[in-house]
């Protein structure tokens, strides 16, 4: 993954030397190992800042909402599904985008790594399928498969969906892999098992929203956790409340969650937030055969009507 | 929401036209039974002092 970077960056400075956007949004390197944090780079003379590894894991959709200017935005597979679903909801215009394809193999879960050593993870760096981690005293080299982000793991989209420039080859997409086995184990489970295992699941929620805020599906100007009149959901601790805050947060991103894993990612605590929006994920594709962004000239199975949708449920 | 716990029955949607009234009635007695064999939610409860 390390030769990418001199063609992401080679890219990036033609675009901004010819004038064709006005910023490249991408990684630098952040100020904790594995926690790149995205940049605005607006003049060619700083594309040397951006980097390029298996750290870069944010989703970088979000940083588009709304905005006028012409960007150059790099896209990962699941980057670039999340820009299709922005356009398709009006959220940015395509023709202000230059989207710099990435094909990707894969992020890393930081905290897998840590979990691995007692003492503190000082540097991180990467060759191949092999990662080195490093701290006080300590120094280990692991396989990047087995660190992998869990949706990393059950990706079948790595190779961007839409894009102008394509930094390196497309990538052999994963097959045959078990998406849904977390899912499959829940839905075997009694209602009673279910509620505890979701409510083991959300216990340690200290609702800083920070899954919210990482999320690119997230850009009402107004959350409904934030509204007072009417408030929708109390703002307490209770257990009621963040399930409710959950529950309606995965609903709201019905048929336009592609499962980039930026909510499990930015939270502070370690919850699988994933949990609730992969159920829905797997019932839009056994029901409407549908994968969020992946065709840009399809609207999304819950804002149209299609004769041949399941009504089971309606009796 | 059956998937995070609820029971099965306990949420119902149905599709009735201000002319059906019989439906409807049909279906109130329908879902009620339901949620009587159910029995009491012990879920989504929140203590009165806790309500902000
Ligand atoms: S979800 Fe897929 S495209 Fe996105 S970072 Fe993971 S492997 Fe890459
Ligand atoms: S990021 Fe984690 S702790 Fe914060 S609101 Fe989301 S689930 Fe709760």
């Amino acid at each position: 993954m390390l030769g990418y970077i001199d063609k992401i960056r080679e890219i990036s400075k033609r675009l901004l030397d010819e004038g064709r956007v006005e910023m490249v949004i991408g990684f630098r390197k952040g100020t904790m190992p594995m926690m790149n944090e995205p940049t605005f780079v607006k003049n060619s003379g700083e594309v040397s800042k951006l980097v390029w590894d298996s750290n870069c894991g944010i989703n970088l959709a979000n940083y588009l909402t709304d905005r006028k200017e012409k960007i150059g935005v790099i896209a990962k597979g699941c980057d670039s599904r999340n820009i299709v679903t922005h356009i398709l909801e009006n959220k940015i215009k395509r023709d202000k985008l230059v989207i710099i394809g990435v094909p990707c193999k894969g992020m890393i879960d930081r905290r897998r790594i840590t979990a691995v050593f007692d003492a503190e993870v000082r540097e991180v760096s990467e060759e191949g399928d092999t990662v080195t981690v490093k701290g006080a005293g300590f120094e280990k080299k692991l396989k990047k498969s087995d660190i992998l982000q869990d949706n990393c793991s059950a990706c079948i989209h790595r190779n961007p969906v839409l894009y102008d420039e394509l930094a390196v080859p497309l990538v052999e997409e994963q097959k045959d892999i078990e998406r849904y086995a977390d899912i499959r184990r829940i839905e075997a489970m009694s209602p009673q098992e279910k509620w505890q295992y979701f409510e083991d699941l959300i216990a340690p929620c200290i609702r800083c929203y920070a899954c919210r805020n990482a999320c690119p599906l997230c850009y009402c100007p107004t959350c409904f956790v934030d509204e007072s009149r009417p408030q929708w959901v109390g703002k307490s601790q209770d257990e009621t409340d963040i399930r409710t805050f959950h529950f309606l947060r995965a609903y709201h991103c019905a048929g336009r969650c592609t499962d980039c894993g930026a909510c499990e990612r930015a939270c502070p605590v370690g919850i699988k937030v994933r949990q609730f929006t992969s159920k829905l994920n797997k019932d839009c594709l056994d029901m409407f055969g549908w994968e969020a962004g992946v065709l840009p000239d399809q609207r999304p199975p819950l804002d149209t009507f299609k004769p041949g949708d399941p009504g089971d449920f309606i009796k | 929401m059956e998937h995070m716990g609820v029971e099965p029955g306990r949420l119902s949607f149905s599709w009735i036209s201000s002319a059906e009234s019989t439906k409807f009635v049909d279906v109130v007695k329908d879902v009620t039974a339901t949620v009587k064999a159910l029995g009491p939610n012990n879920n989504f409860k929140k203590a009165a002092d806790k309500v902000a």
